[in-house]
């Protein structure tokens, strides 16, 4: 989130999307109403009419897979009705910016395609530069290659009726939408934009938030209390984990996880390290180096040294072009490349698309480590329905692990706030803490390298490892080394503006630094005072980076640092003082308008937001692209059908536009369960609310096929088939896409067949190997199915 | 005015139980807020946070002679002022949940069954794997002669459900080994 939970509250209209918050997030949902309460208009847009339609003043259904194209409407209504927020399109996004001559879009595609690699040369779609190499701009937004102007042609293609085409969503509702969220592009109004897993779940997920971002960038959103692109994270430290990159393609605090061609560190800083010619922009990245090195020397300790590179050499190092995510991962397994696997807290054989592929695959594994706190369906695949156990070689170790009750530290809110849970009982039986497991696990191998010596065991004994007392890891030693330490004094850092690329310095994660320096551990601070008034409590827990509670907060003021919207002003500056006063702002120095002023978007080198995106993998500008599996023969805008540029998995079996499985799924998740269940299903409160898996479908569907509710039907996919209770339900209505009527099914995948009995199996065994083009998230929100009543057994 | 939270919780209870049995004609309202209190009587509180979404909503756990007797919303957390969703509230019976794995597990190759084993034992074989396999599959040059310096037989996930300092701990240890293949519930 680039806010936090209760800034919701202080917004004018929340514009909710990919999302079920009523449902998923019920406790941020109270936010959102307080809003309402407030006055503020509430948007719901989601293939199903939810919890969350029910308190929306607008509802709008769309066809799942097609929201590019309602927020390219959106992009084009504001564009067309003068909607902007001028004076902060043209100084804080690159809106003005021109745009090179090889930048083309035609057909679908963007300029620099190459079909072979389904890849892009993004070299073409660069800003032109002056001979100081600063951006050339045009701030009238006239010039015919201004990002404005380029964005305006692009969108140009998104009417009305074309969009209403192809999302199903009826025009007079697109209008209502369209409307009541651009109203926020007065300088004193605000919107905030709420999604989920609706919006990233596809080919085009990342384009989706792009999308969105576009719009919030606009109507002048990002950076105010009330505003910005709010992602509302599933599982409760997923933001901590992804910050302490769990992740192939990063190390801790967004750091690329180094390349074969990053032969050295030099070369990997050289790379990395982003340059401007622009004068007023911060290029925070440029301290990259300093984050890099103090990381190492958190790894190694003493034995990174200048004159080793601080050990760069022993981090492992990716091919050039390698992806080593999920679907490449179990794809590999499938292959047997690996001999030996480590599972911790999850349980891929029921979240994992095309989950049959998944469960095979576990059994090309010589051994498998699961570290759980229930038996679960992986733990147990070798027991799992068509599995015969004497054919399964692969050995299973299942640790048990403490409850987040039976031990202490920090976790992380999709606000990025971190707060430390107290210990309040030890760990059950013999169940242990996960990172006492890693510690005793850790200490294991590197007794049996130290004995017996093997391959390369430089990174192995000589990891810096120094955080148990008593053979019991310390939490506390451990957020000490992710703060950082100034090694000439030992004393913890205040915070990453002390960290240096001389090894006198180390940190373990920079955007952490200072949540637990010499003056205390700041994630377990508990104070709710809130002296700005728009709930920032910046004494309760600590907001990285650097305690800032709303990010790009710069962007929330005119040239001249005072509040665009002075009634929830985020910060102001202080022009007797010479500084700024609210919220932690995004860099001390002043306003861009004023002497030795800075632009706004300390992170990008050109210092402003960018709606022109020439960086990610399938394009600048989000397009609208099919689904891989579509109702549809042909893409209505383009003779594009899927994202160009997302990888195929040409093994894998897919069934696009075929009359055999005719109608468009979606995957959903309930209140009373979380993602695959295991943590829900075991509960016998929850599973009485909700004990089995059901499929929602429209009246009329069920109509056709003579399907009632409270009916068993078998839902199918071309990889797939899984048995479900019928939900007729008003909740799902046919849409008119292109010219016919479209039926949309809905159905959770929170179950698994090991518990509760007759619960039924989890709806990934449906979903397909595929994913987003730049992360690989994989696509569960679109797909296609059949669905056909289950005759009638015996018992039932 | 000054309310404490137990305080507020007494007025609160008193408020509803008041407004609601006093219109059936009677007023349970002392006998309520007795029993209420009794619960929790004398139990240690300890502050937490939920861990199902990501919300972050604050619990308050109920302890006493080291087991847990409640769990509840923390009014005291800004972000859920003491709400919790249905999961958040039926916590206590996920921390107490007799299925919950209290010993190490073990299924041999082709086994059709589990056994229990000692965490000893457990971690000293598993040791023994992640060398083996990590030596057999380790690689220091690749295709290109580049230095690369990884394990490539192993492939390791997980997870969001762990503390920041044992994701922190999990990563350093997996990369001492030389992981690439690692991946987390924040991909899908």
């Amino acid at each position: 989130m680039t806010n936090n939970w209760r800034d919701i509250g202080t917004t004018d209209c929340a514009l909710i999307m990919g999302s079920n918050a009523a449902e998923n997030h019920p406790i941020a949902m109270k936010w959102v109403l307080r809003a309402k309460d407030k006055g503020a208009k509430i948007i719901h847009v989601d293939p199903r009419y939810t919890r969350t339609s029910t308190k929306a003043d607008i509802y709008a259904p769309l066809r799942a897979g097609s929201d590019i194209a309602f927020l390219g409407g959106m992009i084009k209504y504001i564009i067309d009705n003068n909607l902007i927020q001028k004076e902060y399109v043209v100084n804080y996004t690159n809106a003005a910016f021109i745009v090179g001559t090889k930048y083309d879009f035609k057909d679908g595609l963007f300029s620099g395609y190459d079909p072979e690699k389904r890849a892009y040369d993004k070299k073409l779609w660069a800003i032109e530069k002056d001979e100081k190499g600063i951006p050339k701009k045009d701030p009238t937004l006239q010039h015919e290659r201004c990002v404005y102007q380029l964005m305006k042609k692009h969108y140009a293609r998104y009417d009305l009726d074309t969009v209403s085409s192809i999302t199903g969503t009826p025009k007079e509702d697109l209008v209502k939408v369209y409307e009541a969220f651009a109203a926020t592009g007065k300088p004193d109004k605000v919107g905030t934009i709420l999604y989920s897993m609706g919006w990233t779940q596809h080919t085009v997920g990342t384009q989706y938030i792009r999308a969105g971002s576009i719009i919030q960038l606009l109507l002048g959103n990002v950076g105010m209390a009330g505003g910005g692109v709010n992602a509302l994270r599933g599982e409760h430290n997923v933001q901590g984990s992804t910050d302490q990159a769990l992740l192939f393609h990063i190390i801790p605090a967004y750091n690329p996880a180094p390349r074969g061609s990053d032969v050295s560190l030099e070369k990997y800083k050289e790379k990395y390290t982003p340059k401007t010619a622009e004068p007023m922009s911060v290029n925070w990245w440029q301290h990259r180096p300093k984050y890099v090195v103090s990381f190492l020397k958190s790894m190694y300790g003493a034995n990174a040294t200048k004159d080793n590179e601080f050990c760069y050499q022993w981090l492992p190092k990716l091919d050039d072009g390698q992806n080593a995510s999920f679907l490449f991962m179990f794809d590999e397994m499938a292959k047997g490349k690996f001999s030996g696997f480590i599972c911790l807290g999850m349980n891929p054989t029921c979240s994992v698309p095309n989950a049959n592929h998944v469960r095979k695959a576990l059994s090309k594994l010589d051994w498998m480590v699961d570290i759980d706190i229930f038996e679960n369906e992986t733990s147990s695949f070798w027991n799992g329905p068509g599995m015969n156990p004497k054919k399964v070689k692969t050995e299973v170790f299942l640790l048990p692990a403490a409850m987040y009750i039976e031990k202490e530290g920090s976790v992380t809110d999709s606000g990025r706030m971190l707060q430390w849970r107290f210990k309040a009982i030890d760990p059950i039986g013999e169940s242990k803490a996960d990172g006492q497991i890693v510690h005793e696990l850790y200490m294991k191998v590197k007794a049996l390298y130290e004995k017996e010596g093997g391959k390369f065991p430089e990174p192995i004994l000589k990891l810096k490892w120094d955080y148990a007392k008593d053979g019991k890891v310390c939490p506390h030693l451990v957020a000490k080394e992710i703060n950082g330490y100034d090694l000439t004094t030992g004393k913890l850092v205040v915070n990453f503006t002390k960290l240096k690329d001389d090894g006198t310095t180390s940190c373990g994660n920079w955007i952490y630094s200072g949540a637990y320096n010499e003056d205390g551990n700041m994630m377990a601070r508990r104070d709710k005072a809130d002296p700005t008034g728009i709930y920032l409590f910046p004494k309760c827990g600590f907001s990285w980076p650097v305690n800032r509670r709303i990010l790009y907060n710069r962007a929330s003021v005119d040239l001249n640092g005072n509040p665009w919207d002075p009634k929830r002003a985020v910060i102001k500056w202080d022009a007797v003082a010479k500084k700024w006063v609210g919220d932690v702002p995004d860099g001390p120095p002043p306003p861009m308008g004023l002497e030795g002023g800075k632009l706004p978007f300390i992170m990008k080198p050109d210092g402003v937001a960018s709606i022109f995106g020439p960086g990610l993998a399938d394009g600048p500008f989000p397009e609208h692209y099919e689904p891989l599996e579509s109702p549809l023969k042909k893409n209505p805008l383009s003779p594009q059908m899927l994202n160009p540029a997302t990888p195929l998995f040409k093994e894998h079996k897919f069934a696009t536009s075929d009359p055999k499985f005719p109608y468009v799924a979606t995957t959903i998740r309930l209140t009373e369960h979380w993602q695959t269940g295991l943590m829900t299903r075991y509960l016998s409160w929850l599973v009485e609310a909700q004990p089995q898996i059901f499929v929602e479908i429209s009246e009329e569907l069920a109509k056709e096929k003579g399907i009632k509710n409270g009916d068993m039907v078998i839902v199918s996919s071309i990889r797939g088939k899984v048995e479900a209770v019928a939900m007729v339900t008003k909740r799902l209505q046919p849409l008119k896409v292109n010219g016919r009527m479209i039926h949309q099914i809905a159905l959770p995948w929170c179950y698994g067949w090991l518990i509760p009995k007759d619960g039924g199996e989890s709806a990934n065994l449906l979903t397909p190997t595929i994913g987003d083009a730049n992360t690989l998230i994989p696509e569960y929100k679109a797909f296609m199915v059949n669905v056909e009543k289950l005759p009638k057994r015996k018992g039932r | 005015m000054n309310v404490t939270r137990r305080d507020f919780m007494k007025i609160s209870g008193v408020a509803v139980a008041g407004a609601t049995l006093s219109q059936l004609g009677f007023d349970l309202t002392p006998v309520q807020a007795y029993t209420a209190e009794l619960r929790i009587k004398g139990a240690k509180e300890t502050t937490s946070v939920c861990c199902y979404c990501s919300v972050g909503c604050g619990q308050i756990v109920h302890t006493s002679g080291g087991k847990v007797i409640n769990i509840e919303g923390d009014p005291d957390q800004p972000t859920s002022e003491g709400s919790l969703c249905a999961k958040g509230a039926g916590a206590y019976e996920l921390v107490t949940n007799p299925k919950r794995l209290t010993k190490v597990m073990y299924r041999a190759p082709n086994s059709s069954k589990w056994e229990v084993k000692s965490w000893d034992w457990a971690l000293n074989e598993i040791a023994k794997r992640i060398k083996k396999s990590r030596d057999k599959s380790f690689t220091e040059k690749n295709a290109k002669g580049e230095v690369v310096n990884r394990c490539d037989g192993m492939a390791a996930i997980g997870s969001t459900h762990i503390n920041n300092e044992e994701c922190w701990l999990y990563q350093k240890f997996l990369r001492s080994l030389g992981l690439v293949y690692i991946e987390h519930e924040a991909r899908l």
